[in-house]
């Protein structure tokens, strides 16, 4: 067994597959450097060097095999965070270099390709509730300001929602879990990382507040608590929909 | 802004708009034209949902609740007691604006009590669609009640600016209708029904020769009717459903079970309940006939006109009709899989598309998220089911419903799930 040890990019993870096919290692694990910590004495390691090309000559395999669809699937296999991720990803594309000329990711009936459909449901569902449920806050320099704290990393999967969406105003989501967010200035959504003393500041904004804003959050609140019909309670059916980990920021329920 | 003020009339408006349950906001399709504010998701997003485990995707007002009618089912009839409020244009404006700016809404759901008379009613909802779309660049999803009895010229303005048109036709048998709403009749709701298919109509014809043809309501056009107000049957509703759906393209019909808040000799009494679970089995009733390709009377007989409360429409179907089963899940066509209880749509497109890669049994099908436990006494494979000797027992149905936990399926969901 050969572990192979990657930097945890995507593009890591897609130069390690290029050379499990290059260096002939079977059987073969990836996993991300960070995670590693286990030395075992069975297996040798073997480190990746990230490398944009090889990365790229595996998407290009890809994209020929099961096109962008397939690939956008992978990446959120990546982007959930699963701990067989990796495992899954080597799997799909050694299946889909085997039967090239099928949509192997509709074979339901094989465990590994049923594991990636759960995957991806789950990570979509995500991305779904990010769209539903980011709420902004409109502060003193009229940016629009959202805090999250997403079960996967979904912030790269819905930059395009959130700029279609607004584009006349500039707005802010950031991951309380993950330490980074998206800044739209009316032009462009860009990454940032904020540094350590400013996080502190993007977690508590009640002082930079614009001078509208709770008025509008109160408005929210009570029209919320109005167009609910109280003879047709159903707690149930409230808690399954809107589970109880997102409360804390959906000004609706604080 | 007089924000107190105005959030008095918001909770006075939101309140009595309440009894609408159609909230979604599917079926948009307008993108945001550079630099403007909003785009619509053809699915639709349930932004919120209200401790009834409603969505809540658009902010669903009344203009006002000043009305000239008394409709006995309505709490803005005229003879009630209540207080009343309107909103100006700009408030609306602002208030929708806020809130989509902060992600708390898809857009704007706008309906109105008659406060003078039709046409002056419609044209202010008009107004407010008009200043979002064209001072504000909105291109977020708005729905518009059409006031019965405006004019065709109203109506074609309002399908220019809003996403969605309704008219609710709440009860539906004219005999209800003239009981309980004696100033209202069937025949002036369905005349801008009609206007409106007829414009839809002519839209997409248009469409074909010029390309910039404005649009028209581009999500078309849905109704509600109130269940539990009057005697109907539920054979009666949903031969009502299909027929509007076939003869004016609606794209939904909203069943709202009637909310006793009013005393009137006319209407079930005050504490009565609310019929949630029959409401429940009519949008699954709604669901086979619109997605699974059922017919109003294979579900209903008119020997038997009311859905089974214990089990659903589907199950209830699969019960009468035990000679159609078992089905073979590597060979059934589409529509056979479909009638399989525990067999959803998305369920039936992984075992046509698996099927094609390896022969299928009951453990793929678990993992392919069937309700097996429903499924697998009408499915058969290559192998033999032992499971499939139970269809012809007297007790099927008894052995059947100890093995599900029946689950309450949110009607308003823009994913029904069903069976
Ligand atoms: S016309 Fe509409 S608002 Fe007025 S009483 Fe009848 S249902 Fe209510």
């Amino acid at each position: 067994m050969t572990i192979l040890l990657y930097d945890g990019t995507f593009e890591g993870l897609l130069t390690a597959i290029f050379e499990v096919y290059e260096y002939k290692f079977d059987p073969a694990e990836i996993i991300a450097e960070e995670r590693y910590n286990t030395e075992s004495i069975f297996s040798a390691t073997h480190k990746v060097s990230t490398d944009q090309e090889k990365s790229d000559r595996v998407l290009k395999r890809l994209e020929k095999n099961i096109g962008k669809k397939g690939i956008s699937q992978l990446l959120k296999v990546y982007l959930s965070e699963n701990e067989n991720a990796e495992r899954l990803i080597l799997s799909a594309v050694s299946q889909s270099i085997l039967f090239p000329n099928e949509y192997i990711l509709e074979n339901f009936a094989n465990s590994d390709i049923m594991e990636i459909a759960k995957i991806t449901k789950s990570v979509s569902r995500e991305v779904h509730r990010m769209h539903a449920f980011v709420r902004f806050e409109k502060l003193q320099d009229e940016v629009y300001f959202a805090k999250i704290e997403p079960d996967f990393n979904v912030l790269p999967l819905i930059i395009r929602h959130f700029k279609n969406r607004y584009q006349d105003q500039k707005w802010m989501i950031y991951d309380l879990r993950r330490h980074y967010g998206i800044f739209y200035d009316l032009n462009e959504a860009q990454f940032f990382e904020p540094a350590l003393e400013q996080t502190s500041q993007l977690k508590r904004t009640e002082n930079i507040l614009h001078e509208e804003e709770i008025q509008y959050q109160k408005l929210w609140q009570r029209y919320f608590f109005k167009t609910n019909i109280p003879e047709r309670k159903n707690m149930n059916l409230h808690v399954q929909s809107l589970p109880k980990r997102y409360w804390k920021y959906l000004t609706e329920k604080l | 802004m007089n924000f107190p003020r105005l959030q008095e009339k918001l909770e006075i408006l939101a309140d009595a708009a309440k009894y609408d349950v159609s909230c979604s906001s599917s079926g948009g399709n307008r993108k945001n034209k550079k630099g403007g504010l909003g785009d619509s998701h053809a699915t639709g997003i349930c932004h919120s949902y209200t401790e009834d485990g409603r969505c809540v995707s658009l902010l669903k007002i009344l203009l006002t609740n000043h009305c000239i009618y008394d409709c006995a089912y309505c709490v803005s009839r005229k003879s009630n007691d209540i207080k009343r409020a309107a909103f100006t244009v700009e408030e609306v404006v602002d208030l929708t604006i806020n809130f989509y700016r902060r992600n708390y809404i898809e857009g704007l759901f706008l309906s109105s009590g008659i406060f003078k008379d039709a046409e002056t009613t419609m044209e202010r909802l008009v107004r407010v669609a008009k200043k979002l779309r064209k001072e504000h660049n909105f291109n977020g999803y708005i729905h518009l009640k059409s006031i019965p009895g405006a004019s065709d010229e109203i109506m074609k303005e309002a399908g220019l600016y809003a996403d969605r048109l309704s008219i609710n036709l709440e009860i539906p048998t004219t005999r209800g209708l003239k009981l309980l709403a004696p100033e209202k009749s069937h025949d002036q709701m369905i005349k801008p029904m009609g206007f409106i298919k007829n414009e839809l109509n002519l839209y997409k014809e248009e469409k074909k020769i010029f390309k910039n043809v404005p649009k028209f309501a581009p999500a078309g056009q849905s109704t509600q009717m109130i269940v539990g107000a009057t005697d109907e049957t539920d054979l009666k509703i949903i031969k009502v459903a299909d027929h509007f759906y076939q003869n004016f393209k609606l794209k939904r019909v909203y069943y709202s079970g009637y909310v006793p808040m009013l005393e009137d000799k006319r209407l079930p009494s005050i504490d009565s309940q609310v019929p949630m679970l029959r409401e429940n089995r009519l949008y699954q009733a709604d669901w086979l006939m619109r997605f699974y390709g059922f017919k109003a009377d294979e579900i209903l007989e008119k020997s038997n006109p009311f859905l089974d409360l214990e089990v659903d429409p589907k199950l209830a179907w699969a019960l009468r009709n035990r000679e159609q089963f078992p089905v073979n899940i590597n060979t059934a066509t589409k529509e056979m899989i479909l009638r399989v209880p525990g067999i959803g749509r998305k369920s039936m497109y992984k075992i046509l598309t698996a099927r094609n890669f390896q022969k299928l049994n009951l453990e793929h099908l678990r993992k392919m998220g069937v309700a097996t436990n429903r499924a697998k006494y009408f499915v058969e494979f290559e192998s033999q089911n032992i499971f499939n000797k139970y269809i012809d027992d007297f007790n099927f149905r008894k052995i059947i419903l100890q093995g599900m936990k029946s689950k309450f399926q949110n009607p308003f969901s823009e994913q029904l799930t069903l069976f």
